[in-house]
């Protein structure tokens, strides 16, 4: 696959490799475009970049233009210039597709098996769950994109994750990755891409894929990827971009085509049992210090001596004891949503634990689509109603309080139960909050209790012996 | 400091200037331009905010705000600089300050591959190497330094050091050849082919643009 999109070798060694589908939004695109007007270039291949807005946007009135914020109004309105004049597709507030760009471009069927996809955003990694070469970039080489199709690339070493048995209930594709990521480090994948294979991968759904591609870059490395298969196959079927009648055919065979052998050698690999697996929490900054909900913060002895320096700046950084448990830790704010976990399977998760009952007092607890279409169809299934008597804002999508770069934010040292991916220091917009990752459930769990809470205790029900969830 | 033609250009084989120092191992791309400077249409104002938080914590003895540093145009810095995330916002921070190389014991890999796309060479030291530079530096600011990117050594009316700057990104300043567009633009045949053997782009198109 790599060497199909081989344009020429590099000076220094690297790749020139071409991008089927570069992907843009308004935060990392604008220096670039004004690069190219600085050397006087155009866009190489307009037809192939597609545009959204999603980090600066608000999640309330978001149609109200100008945005109260004049840089996230200039932002926006320079990307609509950029896009206007080089003819790109831009999926605006209001089109019906606008969303966090993570979550268009698959559910428009924009990203396909066996596609490089190239996006100026960490969490490119997302698209590997089709089956496709998909990275980060950095500002400069969005310019090199925009201007050539192509970037310069050091081919990557591949780590296959093999992840045997099944995920028991309560337990989701976010606590996997956080598990994942836990045992393995944040610099381990640094050179690799991951590839995630085995009997629990093959029985995720295409939406918990990418939930765990998604959090590749978490683990250092810069592509997750999947082999496609059926279900890679239904879920594009029918999509806006797909290809239809004999191109479907035609296509089905090629990315069939594409699947790493089951014998294939890798650089590295590592096993995990799926059925070993707890709802995971995570306590500290790195996402990697996470625990099982029924752990306690590890101490300092039972850690590497690599890892303690860390662990102190995050026992205190988050005020937490070592040695305590993370279960019945209160909360302020709960959000569910981002391009980790703001997916329809997502919300109706968060939706099955919140039905019938109510907000603890004095949380804020709000929920906020990945894109609109993600919004309508939950709303058809009449998720924010039954969101709204529980408790739960509803909100417009975007990429809301994953990030400082929006209205939506922590406040002093207030402590958030999040379904996002990054709890670095102040990464949710106050120098000093707090945050804890977890799965859409376990945040939903922690908004009805106040506290962190083990999902699995209000889902007695649905658990039962022989029924998975 | 923003002027765009003191950027640097074509063939980079020295770098000369003063230099200063920033100690500690993990400066982070967050600490050398802090998350809310990234709302911004332009890198401009990115010289001002390099190091904004620390400077601030520091109330004007930061090495950036020090004025026997002002100026200076090689930074030297200890292990693994520039880690965290892919932002280019970091060295573009540091160039608009005048930075124009730097010296460490490693650098962070997206980092390194930032710097040198602006035509920012990053050379290597032991440990031993970059603390005996940074006490050099500290103990007489005023002192001019070269780093030659041929002959990796980097002097001073003091002395010089060998350092090492990897051979790909060597060869790429000494040729010129470091801007990565106009070498990809160059290829254009190349990605034309490319682009015709690829069966998702012509055997079976998007159903609708
Ligand atoms: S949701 Fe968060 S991680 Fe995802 S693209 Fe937006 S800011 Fe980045």
């Amino acid at each position: 696959m790599w060497d199909l999109h081989q344009v020429a070798e590099m000076p220094g060694g690297s790749t020139q490799l071409f991008v089927g589908l570069h992907l843009i939004h308004e935060v990392t695109s604008p220096q670039a475009f004004s690069a190219l007007q600085d050397k006087g270039l155009s866009v190489r291949c307009p037809e192939l970049t597609v545009a959204t807005v999603d980090h600066i946007v608000p999640t309330i009135n978001q149609q109200n233009r100008p945005f109260a914020d004049p840089l996230a109004e200039e932002m926006l309105s320079t990307l609509e210039q950029n896009c206007a004049k080089y003819g790109i597709a831009l999926h605006g507030l209001g089109s019906g597709s606008q969303g966090i760009v993570h979550v268009i471009a698959p559910e428009l069927g924009l990203t396909q098996p066996g596609m490089t996809v190239a996006c100026g955003d960490s969490h490119t990694s997302t698209h590997g769950a089709f089956g496709s070469i998909a990275f980060g970039i950095g500002t400069s080489q969005v310019r090199d994109v925009l201007a050539s199709q192509s970037l310069a690339m050091n081919k990557l070493k591949v780590r296959r994750i093999w992840v045997d048995g099944q995920l028991s209930c309560g337990v989701y594709a976010k606590d996997l990755i956080l598990h994942v990521i836990r045992s393995l480090g944040v610099k381990a994948g640094v050179g690799y891409a991951y590839e995630f294979a085995g009997p629990a991968i093959d029985a995720l759904s295409m939406e918990e894929r990418m939930t765990l591609c998604n959090m590749a870059i978490e683990g250092g490395a810069r592509c997750g990827y999947v082999n496609p298969d059926g279900v890679t196959f239904d879920y594009l079927q029918g999509r806006l971009h797909a290809p239809v009648a004999d191109a479907w055919q035609q296509a089905v065979a090629w990315w069939s085509s594409l699947v790493s052998d089951e014998n294939a050698l890798f650089d590295d690999e590592v096993h995990f049992d799926a059925a070993s697996i707890a709802p995971t929490v995570t306590w500290g900054i790195t996402p990697a210090q996470g625990i099982a909900v029924d752990e306690t913060v590890p101490t300092l002895d039972s850690l590497s001596l690599s890892e303690r320096p860390i662990a102190e700046e995050a026992y205190r950084y988050m005020d937490l004891e070592p040695g305590s448990a993370i279960e019945g830790l209160p909360v302020d704010v709960c959000f569910i949503g981002s391009c980790t976990n703001g997916r329809l399977s997502d919300l109706k998760a968060a939706a099955a634990i919140a039905k019938g009952r109510h907000v603890a007092k004095g949380i804020k607890a709000f929920v906020v689509p990945g894109s609109e279409k993600v919004a309508r169809a939950a709303e058809a299934e009449g998720l924010d109603d039954l969101f709204r008597a529980a408790g739960y804002e509803w909100r417009e999508p975007g990429c809301s309080m994953c990030l400082a770069m929006n209205p939506d934010r922590l406040d002093g040292r207030q402590i958030s139960a999040s379904s996002s991916n990054r709890n670095f220091k102040g990464r949710q917009g106050s120098s000093s909050g707090r945050t804890l990752l977890m799965s859409p459930a376990m945040v939903a769990a922690a908004a009805i209790a106040g506290q962190v809470t083990d999902v699995r205790t209000l889902l007695v029900k649905d658990c039962l012996p022989g029924k998975s969830q | 400091m923003t002027e765009i033609a003191f950027f640097p250009q074509g063939v980079i084989d020295q770098v000369s200037g003063r230099a200063l120092m920033l100690h500690g191992d993990d400066i982070d791309t967050d600490r050398i331009i802090p998350a809310r400077f990234l709302k911004c249409v332009s890198f401009e104002a990115l010289g001002n905010q390099v190091f904004e938080d620390d400077r601030l914590e520091l109330g004007g003895s930061h090495p950036f705000d020090l004025p026997v540093y002002q100026g200076a145009s090689i930074l030297i810095v200890n292990g693994n600089f520039g880690c965290g995330s892919s932002r280019e916002h970091a060295p573009q921070a540091l160039m608009r300050w005048g930075i124009r190389a730097l010296i460490g014991e490693s650098f962070a890999e997206i980092f390194y591959g930032n710097c040198l796309a602006l035509g920012i060479p990053c050379a290597t030291g032991s440990a031993d190497q970059i603390e005996a530079l940074q006490e050099s530096v500290a103990a007489e600011p005023s002192l001019s330094w070269s780093l030659n990117i041929q002959s990796q050594q980097f002097q001073s009316s003091i002395g010089s050091w060998d350092l090492q700057v990897d051979s790909g990104p060597r060869e790429m300043l000494l040729s010129g050849r470091w801007d990565a567009t106009s070498q990809l633009l160059e290829h254009d045949a190349a990605l034309k082919s490319a682009m015709a053997a690829l069966p998702y782009l012509n055997n079976f198109v998007a159903s609708v643009p």
